[in-house]
């Protein structure tokens, strides 16, 4: 593994470069889906036509997304702000359902105390819905972290780099190294999302942890 | 005062849940809502703070229409305890304590001081202060429930099945702590069960609703029992009418029969001297009963585990319904009547509280009862 030692440098910078595109769009997409989750859960008739029509959206393939974005946004066709919109929607297309359903899974019970206390709606959804639909959230959002970090590799084909540089890197002079320095890359980084959002999670639920009734 | 003043409320799928209801509150007292399941107690509840919105009619606080009030302003002033208690799982027993006086603006120490005040209140240790719900029992829940509804010292308090969800033991302590919090506090409040026993013990004023929350009779716990006004309400108000009225009629000073007693660790010839009728009371070191006990069927000086414990004892002053039963659970078959301490004064025996009884006039009907049942009143017998 000398190529790794050369190549240091270069594969930590294309690391950074895939956390961002995977990572900025977790936040935005999951910024998205919040309100379209809410919308849906609050709304028996949007319910199927939001899930649906935003799961569908998984289902474009990556390629014809990064190759079909150029014509409909106003970005060159290199620029990275493509990639950035295409993963945000696939996070989207994962999250509202998980939204809705996180927000769904809340007791009546507390709602009904909620509202009865005088809480108006915005602030029930910030100070009641939402914390208590965190653990729901979290689950989602690290299925959408590593689909991102795998998804986003494919972006080497219309020439934005990151790590899948070194796959095309590899397979193009028959090399294994980077494309292993590549794959290994790929995995450490969904990890440190996983682990990630597990601490973040971990620090806002601090309720999750509390035991049964002491005796 | 909450007034319902012919209010109406049929759910967009037709169902008529209440139905032209006229009833009012008064201030400071508990009105209980009775009456089978689905009969519209909750709906009738939930239209008082706007959970629900009639389709039809008014309901008054004092004299503001709270179809004109705020809705968040108005609930920040009503107190409300559900069954399940509804705590916010994600929130330490003082945060949610503090919910409404946060809401209010008070700012966050004043609020917890405030929520700490109320947790000891209810009968909670200051130790719970920084659990969760989740650590919590179903009854303990409960009383942090009614903590939280009253922080903002709210002078309404809405109370839809609070203490249904907790087993019967539970259930006792929390009715008899929540009588005399309310001995304290003097709200106004309005009561959901559908249980007529707890009506009855927590009731100023009964509202028997039938189907579609029609009302079926509004009267206090004894008029209730003494004059059910048609079949419906003497069924759901059930059995034993006559015994259970007792409770609400307060024990004359009866001629007590001084009893003599003994202390544990008499002996067999120490008890029987005391005995009369072949059975003597056995008392602690402050004259509280502890058991009958006959001295005949001992040979060793007496001990705890001899004493016959199904008497009941009657405080003096009481319910007549405690002194009959004191009398009829007796083995001795002479009723135990204690003073406020819990200290012997003497013994009755039940004719001497049936004679009390008899002695006593029924409830008279109300004149309003009267005229629907085409009675005439009873004429003051001149003495
Ligand atoms: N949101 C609703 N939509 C339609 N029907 C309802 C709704 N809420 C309650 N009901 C119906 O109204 C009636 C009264 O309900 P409720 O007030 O909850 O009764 P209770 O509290 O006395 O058990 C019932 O028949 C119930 O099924
Ligand atoms: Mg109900």
């Amino acid at each position: 593994m000398t190529w790794l030692r050369d190549h240091f440098v270069d594969v930590l910078s294309l690391a950074g470069q895939h956390a961002y595109l995977a990572g900025v769009p977790l936040v935005l997409g999951l910024l998205i889906a919040l309100p379209l989750g809410w919308l849906a859960s609050r709304n028996k008739v949007l319910y199927p036509f939001l899930i649906m029509g935003t799961g569908l959206l998984y289902t474009i393939p990556s390629l014809a997304l990064f190759i079909m974005l150029p014509l409909l946004l106003p970005f060159k066709i290199l620029d990275p702000n493509n990639v950035l919109v295409a993963m945000t929607i696939y996070t989207v297309a994962l999250l509202v359902r998980t939204v809705a359903d996180g927000l769904g899974a809340v007791p009546d019970a507390v709602n009904q105390s909620a509202t009865a206390m005088g809480y108006k709606r915005l602030r029930r959804f910030m100070s009641v819905e939402l914390p208590l639909a965190v653990p729901v959230i979290s689950a989602g959002l690290r299925v959408a972290a590593v689909s991102n970090v795998s998804i986003v590799s494919v972006a080497t084909l219309i020439g934005v780099s990151q790590l899948g540089s070194l796959f095309t890197d590899g397979f193009s002079r028959a090399f294994l190294d980077p494309i292993i320095v590549g794959v290994v890359a790929c995995v450490l980084l969904a990890l440190l999302f996983d682990v990630a959002i597990l601490l973040v999670t971990r620090l806002v639920t601090p309720w999750q942890r509390a035991g049964s009734p002491a005796a | 005062m909450i007034r319902f003043d012919a209010v109406s409320k049929q759910f967009p799928d037709g169902t008529k849940a209440v139905d032209e209801l006229t009833l009012e509150a008064p201030t400071g007292k508990i009105t209980v809502l009775v009456g089978p399941s689905g009969c519209g107690k909750t709906t009738s509840l939930r239209m008082i703070n706007r959970m629900i919105t009639p389709t039809d009619g008014r309901i008054w606080i004092d004299d503001q229409d709270t179809a004109e009030m705020d809705e968040a302003q108005l609930r920040r002033g009503i107190g409300y305890v559900i069954q399940h208690a509804g705590l916010f799982p994600h929130r330490t027993i003082v945060a949610n304590i503090a919910t409404v006086p946060m809401l209010l603006g008070w700012g966050r120490r004043k609020a917890e001081s405030r929520a700490l005040e109320l947790l000891e209140r209810v009968g909670l240790p200051a130790s719970y202060a920084k659990r969760y719900p989740a650590q919590l029992s179903g009854g303990q829940q409960q009383r942090v429930g009614v903590a939280r509804a009253l922080a903002a010292d709210p002078p309404i308090m809405l109370m839809d099945e609070p203490f249904s969800a907790v087993d019967p033991i539970v259930r006792e302590q929390l009715q008899d702590e929540f009588l005399r919090l309310q001995g304290d506090l003097g709200k106004t409040i309005v009561f959901v069960t559908h249980d007529i026993e707890e009506a009855i013990k927590l009731g100023d004023q009964i509202a028997v609703l039938r189907g579609s929350g029609n009302l079926a009779q509004l009267s206090d716990p004894a008029q209730l029992l003494a004059h059910p006004v048609d079949d419906f309400v003497a069924d759901f108000v059930g059995k034993d009418r006559g015994y259970r009225a007792l409770s609400f009629q307060q024990s004359p000073q009866f001629p007590l029969s001084r009893e003599s007693s003994v202390p544990l660790g008499a002996t067999p010839e120490q008890a029987a001297a005391a005995a009369r009728d072949g059975w003597v009371l056995v008392l602690d070191a402050d004259r509280r009963p502890l058991g009958w006990i006959e001295p005949d069927r001992i040979t060793a000086p007496v001990r705890s585990e001899m004493l016959a414990r199904g008497g009941t004892v009657a405080t003096a002053g009481g319910p007549l319904r405690n002194a009959l039963d004191a009398a009829l659970s007796s083995p001795s078959r002479r009723g135990v009547i204690v003073d406020d301490q819990g200290a012997l004064l003497g013994t009755v025996r039940a004719y001497e509280v049936l004679a009390e009884i008899e002695e006593r006039a029924r409830p008279e009907l109300d004149e309003a009862d009267l005229e629907r049942a085409g009675l005439r009143p009873v004429e003051e017998t001149p003495e």
